[in-house]
């Protein structure tokens, strides 16, 4: 009895790590190919291309005028990242902080932006900002990607904030200080790692954030991960090296914000932390 | 210096201004643009108020782009929730290599979908490493088609969803409290028999939750449809035909009403499955006094 129950527990063991290693090992794969591709000369239905050469890379940065969209996407998530926080931060304070009528209406507000797929509300924003004449331009594009990006600032920077000891403020206004100076002096240092995990968060999510760029953006406020999109899509018209040479850029980019983010936030962390419906306990 | 305020009447909290710019910023871009795709969709370019959604279900390539959504979101979403339960339950404790091992998981997510299609078209392409592994070896000898067709989206859905669904119900499993477990441990309770009667019913909140966000993700496919599937046919989504009216056919007030019928579908879904979800177990996640 004991042995079959132990049989089956490392077979079902056996199982689960076979799983991770085949999802793992596939994906690993798949991103090698890419890579091999884009320094591949020739590759045509053989285990690996006849020759090897860098001038994808040269030849994609020109093609695909990788460096203004390079431009466009470093504005693009640096100015979602300071609004989102400038929006967020304060927001998630009082949110954490504060009872008051409506204040399950208001999460629910920014929650719902998270629960719906971009698409849905992406495509009655284009037709809002069509109508401003702000679609197609940098600044549709920020603010589409704010919407996503705000309520996300909040939902990780609320943990943060309810770990700080309310004492500490009450000392600071006890001795005169306004709210102004209690968030200059007193939170903002308190909560400096939080800050950083929900920009970090924020800018890797606004650089992989296709929906709604790709709905608000002009052809000259393509984000990297935009302009990748057409170039597939347009793929038969260019050699596919220098797509997957793209491909690699965009990789290369993201991944080294991602490893800067994983050092200072659980991995936990970057899928927001919804733990409940608002109208759940607290 | 201001001068201290008067502490006989305290009118109106001053720091619940701090949550107005937020508040104003998501009715401004979230709700309004909302409400006025809504309004849009009422108003067609011709025909009554309900034009638009008589048209949609009334026309051979809209309306069963629901059907063709629900078909992919709802395996892929099944797969992603239904490994991510073992393997997060696996990890749940803290050993040297777990967050190795989730760092390994997570960073598919920032691959995004376009990157993971392009790297699918290679390398699970009729000519790519797997067809010519599994050939080599002749595990398979038969013709290799997973791209361009059904089962490449459904992949692609996999790899870009796993890793958050993994994420997701791991941070819920670590936020039960292991006392709970060790618990029914001393009174003789194996991992299994641990999970079936103290985790499994204290994740169904989280599972559902999951549920919800990994399918309103699948829901939404729209990169990995068109660029790894068959957008004219088996794997013409909602989204595609969303899209095909906004910008290619221009016409605003249908794009919004497919926005909203695409909306609402995903509403019922969810709506069902936190309903599912009332029918468990329902009370604090932490043992201990009280």
């Amino acid at each position: 009895m004991n042995n079959t129950s132990d049989l089956i527990d490392r077979v079902w063991r056996g199982f689960l790590l076979g799983l991770m290693t085949l999802f793992v090992v596939n994906i690993g794969l798949m991103i090698a190919a890419v890579a091999t591709s884009s320094f591949a000369r020739r590759w045509l239905g053989t285990w690996l291309p006849e020759g090897w050469t860098t001038t994808w890379y040269s030849a994609a940065w020109k093609e695909f005028q990788l460096g203004s969209v390079l431009f466009v996407t470093v504005e693009v998530v640096l100015a979602v990242v300071l609004l989102s926080l400038l929006i967020g931060v304060p927001a998630a304070y009082t949110l954490a902080r504060r009872n008051f009528a409506g204040k399950r209406a208001l999460m629910l507000l920014f929650l719902l932006p998270l629960m719906v797929p971009p698409i849905t509300y992406g495509i009655p924003l284009a037709t809002v900002l069509y109508k401003f004449q702000l679609a197609g331009t940098i600044y549709g594009v920020i603010l589409a990607n704010l919407i996503p990006a705000a309520p996300f600032v909040i939902l990780v920077m609320t943990p943060f904030i309810e770990q700080i000891d309310p004492n500490l403020e009450s000392a600071a206004r006890v001795f005169g200080a306004r709210t102004g100076s209690v968030f200059r002096h007193v939170l903002v240092p308190l909560l400096a790692p939080g800050i950083l995990a929900a920009s970090l968060l924020v800018l890797v999510r606004t650089i992989a954030m296709f929906e709604l760029t790709f709905l608000t953006a002009g052809s000259d406020s393509q984000t990297l991960v935009v302009a990748l999109y057409y170039a597939v899509f347009a793929a038969g018209v260019r050699a596919p090296q220098s797509v997957d040479a793209m491909a690699m850029i965009y990789m290369g980019v993201t991944l080294v914000w991602l490893l800067i983010a994983l050092r200072f936030v659980n991995p936990t962390q970057l899928v927001s932390r919804v733990k409940e419906h608002p109208q759940g306990a607290v | 210096m201001a001068a201290p305020a008067p502490l006989a009447r305290e009118p109106f909290d001053k720091s619940l201004l701090l949550v107005a710019p937020g508040a104003l910023f998501m009715l401004l871009l979230f709700v309004y643009p909302f409400l006025y795709g809504l309004w849009l969709s009422f108003t067609p370019k011709e025909g009554g108020a309900l034009a638009n959604y008589a048209h949609f279900f009334s026309t051979d390539n809209l309306w069963p782009t629901i059907g063709t959504t629900l078909k992919l979101a709802l395996p892929a979403t099944l797969i992603n929730v239904g490994l991510a339960l073992p393997i997060a339950f696996k990890m749940r404790l803290k050993t040297p290599y777990q967050r190795f091992v989730t760092t390994i998981l997570v960073v598919p997510i920032t691959l995004g979908t376009v990157l993971i299609a392009e790297g699918m078209l290679i390398y699970f392409g009729p000519k790519g490493w797997l067809a010519q592994f599994l050939q080599f070896f002749h595990i398979y000898d038969g013709p290799i088609r997973l791209t361009h067709n059904f089962t490449g989206v459904i992949i692609s859905l996999v790899v870009s969803g796993f890793p958050f669904a993994f994420l997701l119900i791991l941070s819920y499993i670590t936020g039960i409290d292991p006392g709970l477990a060790r618990a029914a441990a001393t009174l003789g309770a194996d991992p299994k028999a641990q999970f079936r009667h103290i985790y499994l019913p204290l994740l169904a909140p989280g599972l559902a939750m999951c549920f919800c966000l990994a399918f309103v993700q699948a829901f939404s496919v729209f990169p990995s449809a068109v660029l790894l599937g068959s957008p004219a046919g088996p794997t013409r989504v909602i989204s595609i035909a969303a899209y095909e009216a906004a910008f290619e056919l221009y016409d605003y007030s249908l794009a919004s009403a497919i926005a909203m019928i695409m909306g609402g579908v995903q509403l019922i879904i969810v709506v069902a499955v936190l309903g599912l979800r009332n029918l468990f177990y329902r009370g604090p996640m932490v043992g201990g006094k009280g």
